[in-house]
């Protein structure tokens, strides 16, 4: 066997639901009831931990760009990042390019809280087209209907009996779903089992 | 199936939550003066009431938060929840003239 030329962490790493890239691509539905899933993987993630009335706070939110969320549900976007609300003092942030962990916590400068990169806890799943919010209807119990949620919401909930985040990005819709990665390989399963219905035509 | 209110995130169902017991069961102040029996009582007796009992409940798979929740273990109707820091609210009496 060829020696791998590429050596590095970043060339070596392989993604929880990367053993699964084909079976996604194939459950692909296209048309009116379209719907298609893709691990996005290799998110950066990092879940942030203070007090969102202190000095630290604003800090922090001065080097993302955007305030962070105060309210259940509310995402704050700013360049790449996305700052996603877990609960009154803990945020996740999320960017596609890698977020310097190292400046966040120069930013919190010793005040109780904390930076961590959580960026192999989870992986993210996209689910997008006319029947994707149908297909999460199945086994999520939060009203996704558009006068609840929509673009720029996320929430932490359970889709199927997997615990996952959900975060909505357009009207096609196209939802992200950030599962432990554990528990990945059975999401996009019971999502790929949810999507074949709608390969049929409707049954009135 | 309960429909239960997170002070945090609003009405979620039952099965984002874990339960944890009854609540306003404070820690020995000093512990080690305790004998077995009093030990005993702290860790393992709890009230049982018919009617309207406050209870910890945990919002697992949503914000990860411990609060707490006034239940009727009769009806099972969700009659208030409230934040750790919040006291015990006063519910409304029928017929009362508070
Ligand atoms: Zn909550």
């Amino acid at each position: 066997m060829a020696e791998p030329t590429d050596t590095s962490p970043v060339a070596l790493r392989t993604s929880p639901l990367a053993h699964l890239a084909d079976r996604m691509r194939t459950a692909a539905v296209t048309g009116a009831r379209g719907v298609t899933l893709a691990e996005r993987p290799f998110l950066t993630m990092v879940n942030l931990r203070l007090d969102p009335a202190s000095e630290a706070a604003d800090r922090v939110a001065k080097t993302l760009g955007a305030p962070l969320p105060r309210e259940c549900g509310h995402t704050t976007a700013s360049g790449p990042h996305t700052a996603v609300w877990l609960g009154p003092d803990e945020w996740l942030v999320l960017s596609e390019p890698p977020i310097d962990t190292a400046e966040l916590r120069q930013a919190l400068a010793g005040d109780p809280g904390s930076v961590v990169d959580v960026s192999a806890n989870r992986t993210t799943l996209e689910l997008s087209g006319p029947a994707a919010r149908q297909v999460l209807e199945k086994g999520c119990r939060l009203d996704l209907h558009p006068r609840a949620f929509g673009p720029g919401r996320a929430l932490s909930t359970t889709v199927g009996p997997v615990p996952a985040l959900l975060w909505q990005l357009d009207d096609a819709p196209t939802y992200r779903l950030l599962p432990r990665s554990s528990f990945a390989d059975y999401l996009a399963r019971w999502l790929i089992d949810a999507m074949s219905e709608y390969r049929g035509p409707e049954v009135p | 199936m309960l429909l239960i209110t997170c002070p945090w995130c609003g009405p979620r169902d039952e099965a984002e939550y874990h339960y944890g017991g009854q609540a306003h069961v404070p820690y020995p102040e000093r512990p080690a003066d305790l004998d077995d029996e009093q030990w005993a009582a702290y860790v393992f007796y709890r009230d049982n009431p018919k009617g309207p009992f406050a209870e910890r409940w945990m919002h697992s798979t949503g914000c990860r938060r411990w609060f707490n929740v006034l239940r009727d273990t009769v009806s099972y109707e969700v009659l208030a929840s409230y934040r750790l820091d919040a006291p015990r609210p006063e519910l409304p009496q029928a017929g009362g003239n508070r």
